[in-house]
């Protein structure tokens, strides 16, 4: 590390720092999947076929995350990017 | 009682196959009974990093399908003792591994040896399936680089859910993270993942940091695994990692800058 990148460290956070934070969401992405139910690849499906029937919308359109945040509580978080009105 | 130990990644040329060839050396070198077995079917190399390509007669796909008996295929190394090779064959697809077929001859290794380290081909599919179903340990190898932290978020996944362990309800699959080719100054300058960043992110405990080090090419070039180079940083590297593995506590290596001069410093190198 020469002097320059002493000052210039300070400005922008460092490519590592985010890899770190793309990483931590990827992750817990990939955890909430797998954790999941049997149950919730076919919810996810029913879900996405209900939008269907009133907008056009592509399956990648649609996240539907279960959230275990304690063993009482979870929370599906359903995310849906509707198409731009024509 | 034997342990079956798979190094595993997910992404491929991580350093899987360097690896395998170096604990199972390792853990020969401190005199344990050791078998390294090559599951990457079509693709062998193993043989190559352990220098012993000349010698392969039969291998694994052969011992499976009744075509050879393990002792006509296990290769004993030439160099240390306690230590043979199970080559992977070179003809074959990774469709001739069955689980069926693998649990037959791995239970018959279990018979002689007190380990037996079980190369992965990387990818999620048969060949690296086959090679972790029967694990009593993974050994997560791992390179300080997206790609390669998600695949083995990933591995971890299907060693909870896909392998014997985990079908049987038994104690879970013991997972250690390997990280390798890990260069300390990118660290230092923001460039690289660190090896706190690995460990929070997959949550497992640290085996060990092996180096990016021109000793693992002079090795594999001269197939002699590195960790036979006593006086290279990997090879030191992977000496500690097989100490840990067999259960002693040993500081890690290797993870920081080495101390450059203060004007080096400054103006940089
Ligand atoms: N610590 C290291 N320092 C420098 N180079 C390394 C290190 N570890 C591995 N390599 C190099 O990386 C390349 C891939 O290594 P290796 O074959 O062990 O990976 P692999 O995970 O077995 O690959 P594959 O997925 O194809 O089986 C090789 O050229 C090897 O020499
Ligand atoms: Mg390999």
């Amino acid at each position: 590390m020469s002097l320059l990148d002493y000052f210039r460290a300070k400005k922008e956070p460092t490519t590592a720092v985010t890899a770190k934070e793309r990483l931590q969401i990827i992750v817990a992405h990939q955890r909430g999947e797998r954790d999941a139910p049997d149950y919730f690849p076919a919810m996810k499906q029913e879900i996405i076929e209900v939008i269907r029937k009133y907008v056009q919308i592509d399956s990648d359109q649609v996240s539907v995350q279960l959230d275990q945040n304690d063993d009482k509580l979870s929370v599906l978080e359903l995310n849906v990017t509707l198409p731009e009105k024509p | 009682m034997a342990q079956i130990i798979v190094v595993t990644s997910g992404k491929g040329g991580v350093g899987k196959t360097t690896s395998s060839a170096a604990i199972a050396t390792g853990l020969a070198l401190k005199g344990h009974k050791t078998v390294v077995v090559d599951f990457d079917i079509g693709l062998r190399n193993l043989d190559l990093i352990m220098g012993c390509e000349r010698r392969v007669v039969y291998d694994f796909v052969n011992v499976i399908n009744g075509e050879a008996n393990l002792n006509q295929a296990l290769i004993k190394d030439k160099r240390t003792s306690n230590l043979f090779v199970l080559p992977a064959s070179q003809t074959r697809d990774k469709d001739a591994l069955t689980k069926e077929g693998v649990g037959r001859v791995l239970e018959e290794l279990k018979q002689e040896f007190e380990y037996i380290v079980c190369d992965s081909p990387a990818g999620i599919e048969t060949g690296a399936m086959m090679a972790l179903y029967y694990a009593d340990t993974a050994i997560v190898t791992t390179n300080p680089e997206v790609s390669s932290v998600r695949d083995s978020d990933r591995i971890l996944g299907m060693l909870q859910s896909k392998s014997k362990r985990a079908e049987e309800g038994l104690e879970p699959v013991k997972e250690l993270l390997l990280l390798t080719r890990y260069s300390p100054t990118r660290v230092a300058t923001g460039e690289m993942l660190s090896v706190a960043d690995v460990e929070e992110i997959l949550a497992i405990p640290l085996l060990g940091v092996i180096p990016e080090s021109q000793a693992v090419l002079k090795a594999s070039n001269s197939g002699v695994p590195v960790i036979i180079d006593q006086e290279s940083d990997a090879g030191k590297a992977y000496s500690d990692a097989v100490a840990r593995l067999t259960g002693e506590s040993i500081e890690m290596r290797f993870v920081t800058e080495e101390k450059k001069g203060f004007l080096k410093r400054i103006f940089g190198s």
